[in-house]
């Protein structure tokens, strides 16, 4: 396809991890976070890590949507779907994330709860069309790029006077993300202190611009550079973050200047604004509860808020104890530290967040790089082995 | 890329050769020949043609640049796994 095919060169991708060799310092131990979750599968998919120096790691991010989503605000959602006779409709990723006590939306729906895979929020819109004499509630998640369309439902139906139709807002920021990473250094014994620039993200940039990560340029001394969701992309970024290292700036530039502009989707923008405001604290899995850094409905809407209309309320719920997405989402731990990580928590059956979506860095790990982590020995062929000719 | 506008705020869109009906909603200035980045069913901006080839040319000085040693010090590989 055109645009892509050309951003997953082979041959090229290896002429930019040698200029990452050439230039990397050796005795420098390099540490960088890829934000977005769409680039921890790409970097895992491609195989990306192959072509890095050793001396040079990349640090997953909580980027991915349904990751740092709690299991108190699933909770909420089951037992909604459970109780009221209602059609909850959320993205496919959402439905495996494990809630209290074992439980799943896809395992709600076996129970007999109304809960449907939806690939839009337009759609949850529809069936709200279609099925007017029963309430329809679209559970929302994500970052910047998929509240726009979150908005654009909750605008349409209040002009229409839509009445049957509610949103459950999960939406979160970006921006408070890094910055929690960025603050929690302490915390964490200084382990992602260590973190010395991001990989900023493709689509979530595409709508809010480069010009938000200018303050962790500024602030906190870290080069950040948006990269788009291709290979070459990935591996040019890396390239840009270690000039910017070896000689001691911290700016922020793009690399996906094909989609990203510095001020982003000026219309999608003003579609958030007049539909969400920033809700006071929220909790993400692995950060914990952190001030203004997700979204909810404006009071102007509160006729389509599912948690005013049902007089939902969240408790929080500790992870399972076993499960480390807490500390891999914060980039403290990787997947393989995690003890049940491929043996009691897999894709087919997740325990922790990490492992439900390919974004999710325990996937990403599970599918494409496991195989890494062991030593292979080539075999000596013996006498035995020899097929006659 | 878009090859039709079906209404106001929908569009028809040609992904290597499957069509889909996409929002435009977020974008209502893309024209047909345009390419979009479309998620969970929106384009949520337009592709820079110009900016594209911009950033490939970056690319193609740097194989010009490379010299023998610097790719052999690149193995891996860069197939997407199926």
């Amino acid at each position: 396809m055109k645009y892509i095919d050309e951003f997953r060169d082979g041959a090229l991708a290896r002429q930019i991890a040698a200029r990452i060799s050439a230039e990397a310092d050796p005795l420098h131990s390099y540490r960088f976070m890829e934000f977005c979750g769409g680039h921890t599968h790409a970097i895992s998919r491609y195989g990306v890590l192959d072509l890095l120096p050793p001396n040079l790691r990349m640090i997953h991010g909580p980027g991915c949507p349904v990751c740092v989503l709690p299991i108190g605000r699933l909770d909420m959602a089951i037992d909604l779907a459970l109780r009221q006779p209602i059609t909850l409709c959320t993205y496919g990723d959402t439905l495996r994330v494990p809630a209290s006590e074992g439980a799943s939306l896809l395992k709600a729906k076996a129970r007999g709860a109304d809960i449907r895979m939806v690939y839009s929020a337009a759609d949850a819109l529809e069936l709200a069309r279609q099925q007017p004499e029963r309430e329809v509630v679209f559970f929302a998640i994500g970052f910047e790029t998929t509240t726009p369309p979150t908005a654009l439902v909750l605008d349409q139906a209040e002009r229409t006077g839509l009445r049957n139709f509610s949103v459950m807002c999960n939406h979160v920021l970006t921006p408070p993300a890094i910055r929690a990473i960025l603050d929690g250094a302490h915390a964490d014994e200084g382990a992602t202190a260590e973190i010395e620039g991001f990989v900023g993200p493709a689509h979530v940039s595409i709508v809010i611009g480069s010009e938000p990560y200018a303050r962790f340029a500024r602030d906190y001394r870290k080069p950040v550079v948006i990269a788009g969701f291709e290979p070459l992309d990935v591996l040019q970024a890396i390239l840009m973050l270690v000039r910017q290292v070896n000689q001691g700036r911290a700016e922020v530039e793009n690399e996906f200047t094909r989609a990203v502009t510095p001020t982003g989707n000026l219309r999608a923008q003003a579609l958030m604004e007049q539909v969400f405001e920033l809700r006071p604290s929220f909790e993400w899995r692995g950060l914990g509860s952190l001030a203004h850094s997700a979204l909810q409905i404006r009071p102007r809407y509160s006729a389509y808020d599912a948690e005013q209309r049902y007089g939902l309320q969240y408790r929080s719920v500790a992870d399972n104890k076993a499960c480390e997405c807490g500390a891999i989402l914060r980039g403290v731990k990787e997947p393989r530290e995690c003890k049940i990580f491929g043996t009691v928590c897999t894709p087919e059956n997740p325990i922790g967040s990490c492992m439900v979506s390919s974004e999710g860095a325990c996937a990403a790990h599970y599918t494409y790089g496991r195989f890494r982590d062991i030593p292979i020995v080539a075999a000596v062929p013996t006498q035995a082995d020899e097929v006659p000719a | 890329m878009l090859v039709e506008r079906l209404s106001d705020d929908q569009g028809l869109i040609d992904l290597g050769g499957i069509r889909k009906s996409v929002s435009l909603a977020l974008v209502p200035e893309a024209v047909v020949g345009d390419y979009v980045i479309v998620h969970v069913g929106h384009a949520i901006g337009l592709l820079d043609p110009e900016e594209a080839q911009h950033t490939l040319a970056i690319f193609a000085e740097l194989e010009r640049s490379a010299d023998n040693t610097d790719a052999a010090v690149a193995r891996g590989r860069l197939v997407p796994a199926p």
